[in-house]
């Protein structure tokens, strides 16, 4: 059986919401007249669930309320959820930038935590002498850094400006730079937090390689928080779920991100016209359906070989126009896109005044089971965007084939089947 | 699995005396590499460098020669004002520095703070001890003044109270990392404070003897002289301008009531201190 190396037991954090003032001194008050006198925090007993798109009651809101998960040791455990579900708030408690209301957290050996771009830099100071700093604000000795800094100038690639002050530096070095020192802290459970953004795309296959390197090859523990999907796919195997400050479901991390995503769609009800953009001013959309349906989610039953879309509105004066749909995968990767007027020069035209589009739209034959995200556009090809509707919807597929033969798994075959 | 399996255990509430001294201790690294910075950068891209370290004590001092000295006429009993108000400000340079530098830990360095943990200790101790490299070179300044006074007048009495010194600086670095924390740990969630330690710092040297001797409070207040006595710093600046030029009141209890209060308010300091460090980041 492997160790636990973490344990969360009924972690919680509350916030105050609003501005500090006389009326925080009045509730120190409180609270210090409820100790002296043996009782509770009076204001641990109030506070709602943090959904930040209602208007609460109390101005005390938990950002994390009965988290209770435990990690063993070399797992790489993916977070994810919308802004706001507490992921950061989570490993800021863990590695104590700030302190929990209530409950424990339980940790087995070393954490470091790797942190955003040269936090802890000096500009004035050398690239060596930073080395040497952020090094051991990390938790670091002298001597280990002796040891491993041939290696770290080494992957960061700056060995030409170490003895420079990073203030000379681009801020890709400076990425680079600290994402060395931290890779080769050798820590036991290493905490990520959304760091990876920036950087080239050389040196971001680097940092993921080695932070692969870590988990696999090394047995330590990763949690990774992230909003870069595919990234979390490809490092971890255990994913945590976060919703609203509380736990929604911990398993593996394909089942997680796909719980992620669907909850992303049906948590708050919205309509596919909350996402369209009129870039074009005598254009007016009022209405956008796709499968039938207003909503921004919707499902593509087995059998449905046909996606019908349907545009009304009012145009001041006359447009040419053409409609682009774009089909991508729950990252973000396209994989079909249906442009009559950019391949075949299909431009439609409408008069000025009330004006209804409709198109269907063929299916592949067979489609997998999952997400599809949509992108739709009216454009004139190489002209101009007149409307954009960037992800305005997402189409869960039951996953089909027509007529026989076996219906994709997605994860292995690729989304359609041609 | 019991508690001792696990190496750290994160809540809320700890015991009010667990200072976690011997953390800081496990980084003292980081403690050495704090110092180097604060020294290094302090003249990087200036061109007279660490000589300006000499340049505002000489200035003060002329000031205070002119102004206290020469039109106010406040008596200096009998050493020459030079050794007198260099000895009160070297002394008082360092306190106030470190007071007004220590105070202001959380609010500069919020950022890291917010990033990562370190123990926050960390950061005011690396205060007093770069600026006692400081305090050190506006030394040798004074010793340079003092003996050119020494070989022309000839007339100190230098005593043994001068072995004292070391105690003395102590006893400033802990009373200004004190006062600093305690502050400091206020201020992140009550602004007010910083408005007050501006100007507080400036009233709190006419309360101490930099500019006067004690001995002429004594004289012309005699029934006032508590506030002066009770000021903690007050004894260690008489004692250092006694031990060098054996003029000054030299008292063992003054002295060891300051040394008393030195301990108190650095105990005081770092208590409230470990008690904000863990969730300032949520007030700041």
């Amino acid at each position: 059986m492997s160790r636990k190396v973490i344990e969360f037991d009924n972690v919680g954090k509350q916030y105050v919401l609003g501005t500090i003032g006389t009326g925080t001194l009045s509730q120190d008050l409180n609270r210090w007249w409820a100790r002296i006198r043996g009782k509770e925090d009076p204001f641990l007993k109030i506070g709602e669930v943090n959904d930040r798109t209602k208007k609460g009651e109390s101005n005390f809101v938990w950002a994390l309320k009965d988290i209770n998960f435990s990690v063993d040791e070399g797992d790489v455990v993916g977070i994810i959820g919308k802004n706001g579900a507490g992921k950061s708030t989570l490993l800021k408690i863990l590695s104590r930038v700030t302190s929990p209301t209530v409950g424990t957290i339980k940790v087995k050996g070393r954490i470091a935590s790797l942190l955003e771009v040269g936090t802890g830099f000096h500009p004035e100071m050398t690239g060596r002498e930073n080395i040497y700093m952020n090094g051991t604000i990390m938790g670091m000795t002298k001597t280990e850094i002796d040891r491993k800094l041939d290696e770290i100038v080494d992957f960061a690639g700056v060995e030409k400006y170490l003895d420079t002050p990073v203030k000379r530096y681009s801020s890709g070095m400076m990425v680079r730079l600290g994402f060395a020192i931290a890779a080769h802290l050798e820590p036991e459970i290493l905490v990520v937090d959304e760091v990876l953004a920036v950087g080239d795309a050389e040196f971001q296959k680097k940092a993921i390689g080695k932070m692969q390197d870590v988990s696999k090859g090394e047995g330590r523990t990763v949690l990774f928080v992230s909003h870069n999907m595919a990234a979390v796919r490809s490092l971890c195997k255990k994913g945590i779920v976060m919703k609203n400050g509380g736990i929604d479901s911990i398993g593996d991390i394909t089942s997680a991100i796909e719980r992620y995503l669907k909850n992303n769609d049906d948590a708050e009800n919205v309509n596919i016209i909350d996402s369209v953009k009129c870039l074009k001013s005598t254009l007016h959309i009022e209405s956008v359906e796709i499968n039938e349906t207003s909503k921004a989610h919707s499902i593509i039953r087995n059998g449905q070989d046909k996606l019908k879309v349907r545009i009304t509105g009012t145009l001041d004066e006359a447009l040419d126009y053409d409609l682009m749909l774009i089909l991508k995968n729950e990252i973000g990767m396209p994989y079909a896109t249906y442009a009559p007027g950019h391949y075949r020069g299909e431009i439609q035209h409408l008069e000025k005044g009330k004006f209804v589009i409709e198109r269907i739209i063929n299916l592949p034959m067979i489609l997998a089971k999952g997400i599809l995200k949509v992108d739709l556009y009216l454009h004139h090809p190489m002209v101009e965007y007149q409307m954009m509707a960037v992800d305005c919807c997402s189409l869960e597929s039951e996953g089909f084939q027509s007529g026989y033969g076996r219906a994709l798994e997605h994860q292995q075959n690729g989304f359609m089947g041609l | 699995m019991s508690d001792k399996n696990w190496d750290l255990i994160i809540q809320n509430k700890s015991s009010l005396f667990r200072l976690d001294l011997h953390e800081v201790w496990r980084y003292r690294d980081l403690l050495r590499m704090y110092v180097k910075r604060d020294i290094i950068t302090f003249y990087k891209q200036t061109i007279l460098g660490p000589m300006w370290f000499f340049i505002q004590p000489i200035m003060t001092t002329i000031m205070f020669m002119f102004v206290f000295g020469g039109i106010a006429g406040i008596s200096t009993d009998g050493v020459p004002q030079a050794v007198f108000y260099l000895a009160g400000l070297v002394c008082w340079n360092y306190f106030a520095d470190c007071l007004t530098k220590c105070s202001d830990t959380f609010n500069a360095n919020q950022q890291i703070f917010g990033k990562v943990y370190f123990p926050r200790l960390i950061v005011p101790f690396s205060i007093v001890i770069s600026n006692m490299v400081k305090m050190g070179i506006q030394l040798v300044l004074f010793l340079v003044v003092y003996a050119y006074y020494f070989i022309v007048l000839g007339t100190f009495e230098i005593n043994w109270t001068i072995v004292l010194f070391p105690l003395l600086l102590l006893m400033l670095a802990s009373l200004g990392l004190g006062f600093g924390l305690v502050i400091s740990s206020l201020t992140t969630k009550y602004r007010d404070l910083r408005f007050l330690i501006t100007f507080g710092v400036q009233l709190w040297m006419y309360a101490t003897p930099v500019i006067y001797p004690l001995s002429v409070m004594k004289q012309n207040y005699p029934d006032k002289i508590w506030v002066i006595v009770a000021n903690p710093l007050t004894a260690i600046i008489e004692t250092f301008k006694y031990g060098f030029t054996g003029v000054g009141v030299f008292e063992w209890n003054y002295l060891l009531y300051s040394f008393v209060m030195s301990i108190a308010v650095l105990l005081l300091g770092i208590i409230v201190f470990n008690r904000v460090q863990k969730s300032f980041m949520d007030v700041i």
